[in-house]
């Protein structure tokens, strides 16, 4: 096929009609407490991976809340584990744990 | 003495009752044919669930055990330092208190969300009152399963003249949504947000409890408009801004939490020596600390929604507040 050196786009947009939002609340149900997130992204700025790395736990879990799996998991490898983020929490959420368990549920993806 | 109270809301109404018991002589002027204001038909009161009624009907026993005068289907026409004229002739009085309130945004000038076209679309006061009547359903009867909530409509928003943070929408949005989880247990429930602001005792644990215990999902972006669909629903669109991408759903129920905006009779009422609006057209107290109830006239004072959004415990204390301040003025205190 020729080049023309041009394409069609994918929509950007996150159709929520169309993801499929069980796995999402299966997660979720699995950790309530990652409910009361609040979003100030405390976790993200004391992130040691985030630091090096494009890594940005806020934005990844949001994502997952949406239905959006694609390469959560692999961003999701890119964490150490080191459990700072938890310290910083003002909602207590367990992070770290979200971090082992959206990587348990999202294997396939 | 005499003391004329403009309005018979909650603010209203507790100002003739603490007149009164400070041995003054009240007089309530309603332009309604019934005392109570926008607390009548609302169903329940957050943070605490509740049932509006009960914070009536003792207010308006108490008005009817004192004797309070109350003048009903009156309106104010104008305020003058001597007392009012009303559609029922003059009144005279030594002091004047005004609690003429707010008045709800009017959604249908926010076009794009289809207010008053769609049929799946309504306000947070017609959903208040659809439970109030114990019956919350979509127009064709049926139960919602997707419901979205839309903050700060006829607020912070420049393109319909309202500045302003209205205050009290943010945690009815998130009261009206719990109550929505426990009338439809099985609905999926998204409240689109720009700020959440929990200002009050026990406001900022009941939107934990939305999210934690209620499953309540809150998106951080305004719908930029809303769209009917073949089957009757909406599709609304709007950014997430948590994660910058663009949003699009389907949803079976759109709800707008409408703001407070200035009463209209805040204009006429500024006819009067000592009476200014602020920017946002409420009523400008003398100051903002130690004169909030009182104008710039000696004898005219405010208490509730007719300065500034506020919610029913405040309107209460400062009705209070204001009476405190006609009794000192007149050396009764």
């Amino acid at each position: 096929m020729i080049d023309f050196g041009f394409g069609v786009n994918v929509a950007r947009a996150v159709n929520m009609d169309r993801n499929n939002l069980d796995t999402a609340h299966d997660i979720f149900n699995s950790l309530p407490d990652l409910q009361a997130c609040i979003a100030c992204g405390s976790c993200t700025a004391t992130c040691t991976a985030g630091n090096l790395t494009s890594f940005n736990f806020r934005k990844v879990h949001t994502l997952v809340r949406r239905g959006e799996y694609k390469e959560a998991y692999s961003e999701m490898s890119k964490c150490m584990l080191c459990g700072k983020c938890r310290l910083v929490c003002p909602r207590g959420i367990n992070t770290r744990g979200v971090v082992l368990t959206i990587k348990k549920k999202l294997g396939d993806y | 003495m005499k003391v004329t109270v403009i309005g018979g809301g909650v603010a209203g109404i507790q100002t003739a009752i603490a007149l009164k018991e400070l041995g003054l002589t009240p007089i309530i002027i309603e332009k309604n044919d019934h005392l109570g204001g926008k607390l009548c038909g609302w169903h329940k009161l957050f943070p605490t669930m509740t049932p509006a009624e009960q914070v009536l009907t003792p207010l308006l026993e108490r008005v009817k055990a004192l004797g309070i005068e109350v003048m009903l289907s009156t309106e104010v026409t104008s305020i003058d330092s001597d007392g009012v004229q009303t559609s029922q002739g003059r009144i005279e009085s030594a002091a004047t208190v005004i609690c003429s309130g707010f008045d709800l945004f009017d959604a249908t000038l926010k076009e794009e969300y289809g207010y008053g076209i769609y049929d799946n679309v309504i306000t947070s006061a017609d959903l208040e009152r659809m439970m109030n009547n114990g019956k919350v359903a979509l127009a064709d009867g049926t139960q919602p399963h997707r419901i979205a909530f839309l903050h700060c409509v006829g607020s912070r928003d420049e393109k319909v003249q309202q500045r302003h943070c209205s205050k009290v929408c943010c945690v009815t949005g998130v009261k009206q949504a719990i109550e929505m989880r426990r009338w439809f247990p099985k609905s999926e429930i998204y409240n689109f947000y720009m700020d959440i602001r929990m200002f009050g005792a026990g406001y900022e644990e009941m939107y934990r409890s939305a999210q934690q215990e209620h499953g309540i999902q809150f998106i951080r972006g305004r719908i930029s408009e809303a769209a009917p669909v073949l089957n009757g629903k909406v599709q609304i669109k709007a950014e997430d801004t948590l994660i910058g991408r663009p949003l699009k759903m389907t949803v079976d129920l759109l709800v707008l939490l409408i703001g407070m905006t200035a009463g209209q009779s805040n204009k006429c009422w500024t006819r009067c020596a000592g009476i200014t609006q602020s920017d946002s057209m409420f009523l400008k107290p003398k100051n903002m600390f130690a004169g909030n109830v009182c104008s710039d006239a000696p004898n005219i004072f405010y208490a509730g929604t007719v300065t500034a959004p506020k919610t029913i415990g405040e309107s209460l204390n400062e009705a209070n507040a204001a009476a405190m301040r006609v009794a000192q003025y007149l050396g009764r205190l």
